[in-house]
């Protein structure tokens, strides 16, 4: 809904140019145009609204019409930096206003304490980046409860044990359980575990201009239509533009941070839809572009005075990155749970969050989460056991059975920093615009597929003692495809060892902040956007209370 | 490909490997191709086929037959899968047509090498179509019989393959899947909007308690 938008010309110098209007670019926007401050945002996808958003999976299939193209956002990928990368799908975010936000699952558990402080609890890890981050839990609980209360997540404070401390409970209490949720919580308590309602950027009450959740059944990789869904473009860009002073500008491609003799940032070039170039001037730009895009803007916006990247006077921009371990493990149960219908996850545990490297053999940890994310389509290419036929009246039968009866545990977890993991500039790929293509380098750290074993290994666990017809997984493999982009401009107090300082300021260009999936120090287990959308809380209060100062340019 | 984290994505679960590489390419008119579909099977009037002649098109709709055939539930015949895949040669899938032109004749040689005297698999009974599927399918069990296929034909059962799931599950409300027929056989409603309780093991939650020791001690 762009109304009342003000339109700033490219020539004008705003307050703010933001890059990105996803999870962290959205919150951004509002805060800091709420603060009083002249704010463009660039989104290179196009401005979607609820009307935009149908149920038709082939669309979200196929057209990828809320994600990076794969043909004109080619993409490259190998497992180390010796090797020539060999061109593939490597990595999917959201391209729309909203950003990854807009088809996310909407998890929302925040980190826990040791997520900051692990790497003083346990030591060192040899030849990772491992360490602690520059803030703490407690510096971040305020805006956690921000997130929880301006965007809206359903949840149930103090049901689990292992929960962080939290100043305020949940605005709205949980979405109603599925048959999957039951099934897991009737079975943890079997196994002495300690299941709770799952956190959900979800809306289990309306809020103005906002339905309550309406369980259509298709919520992953789907844009709600009724505006449940806690998504940036409706939780926060729609009260960034009743300020007034905030425009969106769709379809607005930024390839590269101008900067000045002095080495400070004045404004962000870009593509506009008739791939026409603008100088959009600003006194400060912030990138919120995620965990790959921010790293690819910045090495693209190398010249003479900073020939490796702008912010890379360490060399690090665009490494440690980490994608989250784990992954599924599906079960088949007598009777119809018919989870298709509604949300994905109603139940999660975090038993496991912590585990004792002494005591399993390697670091690590994670949580498991009960749900249903198939599609019709999608549940005929993955979702029936392996050995069943490919085709014919079993593999018919199949599907027939199996589509009500089936639920899945997804295990996340941890994810070590490794320098050599990271997103770089692919040498002969280029996008559709001439630009060098995003080249995808990881090798999970073998703690990291251990740890995957593990998690699946109690799920198994899991659906024994909830009488399981059947179940099955994969054990941990590689990862070749990146969905959480997390740590690639990492925040830390030594420029050497990172990008941004804990104000998400690049330390080597004043006016330049960063703030999204690639802030984070640690991965986490898992579900990082409740975090992410947490830093920009922050971080927008930080960068206000700079510029108010006159810190920024002063 | 990591098939732990790709089971995260709706995106590459869904539809791995070929079937994203084709399904990527031409979205707009996949719908299209639905609708047409659609409209063929409602249509009182013969449909008229706009790729296959028809001939073809009476082998691909005995092929997409055996792939989900019609038992005591609709099949791919019912739900117009040849239809769909009719309007996609024609639209965003032409670059599948070579696959098309050139698997369907190597397919028909191989139903006259199995069984000399059948000329078309149209002809055969269901039992001799599905040895004939069998020989081409190298992704599922061993080919019963030793047949050396060309990369063209092997291509072209997959396609056939990922084209006729495709037709069969589509969403109706954007054509296709022609009156819901597939959705049927898998039993989803075809509602947008649902209710607690969702199914058999959430009908008599009592709702969320916290495991029982915990509460104890407290």
């Amino acid at each position: 809904m762009t109304v009342d938008q003000p339109k700033y010309k490219t020539s004008d110098e705003v307050d703010f140019v933001i890059v990105g209007s996803g999870a962290a670019g959205g919150i951004l926007a509002k805060e800091l145009s709420t603060n009083g401050f002249r704010v463009v945002v660039l989104e290179q996808g196009p401005y979607l609204t609820e009307s935009d958003f149908t149920h038709s999976e082939v669309e979200i299939l196929t057209q990828n019409k809320l994600t990076n193209h794969p043909e004109l956002q080619p993409t490259s990928f190998r497992k180390t930096p010796e090797e020539k990368a060999t061109p593939q799908r490597a990595v999917l975010y959201g391209r729309c206003v909203g950003g990854t936000s807009v088809h996310f699952t909407a998890n929302f558990w925040r980190f826990h304490e040791i997520d900051f402080v692990e790497r003083s609890k346990i030591g060192p890890i040899a030849g990772t980046g491992f360490t602690d981050w520059p803030i703490t839990y407690a510096d971040l609980e305020p805006y956690y409860t921000k997130v929880e209360w301006e965007i809206g997540v359903s949840g149930l404070a103090h049901a689990s044990p292992f929960d962080p401390p939290r100043s305020k409970p949940y605005p709205m209490p949980p979405l109603p359980v599925k048959s999957s949720g039951v099934i897991f919580e009737r079975a943890a308590h079997k196994l002495g575990w300690h299941p709770f309602p799952a956190p959900m950027a979800i809306l289990s009450q309306p809020r103005p201009g906002r339905s309550a959740c309406i369980q259509c059944g298709f919520c992953l990789g789907f844009g709600c239509e009724v505006g449940a869904k806690s998504s940036s473009l409706v939780a926060a860009i729609r009260v960034a533009e009743r300020t007034g002073r905030c425009e969106i500008r769709p379809n607005s491609y930024v390839h590269r941070i101008e900067t000045d003799s002095n080495g400070r940032a004045i404004g962000a070039l870009y593509f506009d839809e008739q791939r026409n170039t603008h100088l959009q001037k600003a006194k400060a730009v912030v990138v919120c572009a995620n965990g790959a895009e921010t790293p690819r803007l910045l090495l693209l916006s190398a010249n003479k005075q900073f020939p490796n990247g702008l912010a890379n006077s360490s060399g690090l921009v665009g490494k440690y990155l980490m994608l989250n371990s784990g992954g599924t493990v599906t079960g088949l149960f007598e009777h119809p749970l018919n989870d298709y219908k509604g949300y994905c996850v109603s139940r999660v545990l975090h038993d496991f969050y912590e585990l004792d490297p002494q005591k399993v053999g390697f670091y690590g940890g994670g949580g498991l989460d009960a749900r249903y994310d198939f599609t019709p389509i999608g549940f005929a290419f993955g979702g029936v056991p392996p050995g069943t036929p490919r085709w014919g009246k079993d593999f018919k039968a199949t599907l027939s059975h199996n589509f009500s009866r089936t639920m899945e545990i997804f295990c996340h977890g941890t994810s070590l920093p490794l320098e050599n993991n990271s997103f770089s500039l692919d040498p002969d790929l280029k996008d559709a615009w001439g630009l060098p293509a995003l080249c995808l380098t990881y090798k999970d750290h073998p703690d990291d597929l251990k740890l995957g074993n593990w998690l699946f290994a109690r799920a198994h666990e899991l659906y024994e003692a909830a009488g399981a017809q059947k179940h099955w997984g994969f054990p941990a493999a590689e990862s070749q495809f990146a969905v959480h982009l997390l740590g690639t401009c990492r925040m830390g107090n030594d420029p050497k060892g990172s990008i941004i300082n804990p104000d998400h300021r690049t330390h080597d260009v004043k006016n330049l902040f960063l703030c999204d999936g690639s802030s984070l120090v640690t991965s986490g287990r898992g579900q990082p956007t409740m975090t992410i959308m947490a830093l920009a809380f922050r971080a927008a209060y930080r960068i206000t209370a700079l510029a108010k100062r006159g810190e920024i340019n002063g | 490909m990591n098939e732990s984290l790709n089971r995260r994505l709706f995106l590459s679960r869904g539809i791995s490997g070929l079937t994203a590489v084709w399904a990527s390419t031409h979205w707009p008119a996949l719908l299209a191709a639905a609708d047409h579909a659609r409209h063929a099977t409602q249509s009182a009037t013969p449909p008229k086929f706009e790729f296959f002649t028809p001939e073809q098109a009476k082998e691909i709709d005995a092929i997409t037959s055996r792939i989900i055939p019609t038992d005591e539930t609709p099949g791919a015949r019912e739900a117009g899968v040849v239809y769909f895949i009719d309007r996609a040669l024609n639209t965003f899938q032409k670059d599948a047509q070579k696959t098309y032109q050139e698997g369907l004749p190597e397919w028909q040689a191989r139903v006259s090498e199995m069984f000399p005297g059948i000329t078309k698999f149209s002809a055969a009974t269901p039992e001799q179509q599905d040895e004939v599927l069998h020989s081409f399918d190298e992704g599922g069990d061993a080919p019963r019989r030793a047949f050396r296929s060309r990369h063209g034909a092997r291509n072209f059962f997959e396609t056939v393959r990922q084209h006729t799931i495709m037709g069969f599950l589509i969403d109706p409300d954007y054509g296709g899947n022609h009156e819901g027929a597939g959705w049927k056989v898998i039993g989803r409603e075809r509602e947008h909007t649902f209710q607690p309780p969702f199914g058999y093991y959430d009908k008599d939650y009592p709702g969320w308690q916290p495991l029982e020791e915990e509460a104890d001690k407290k």
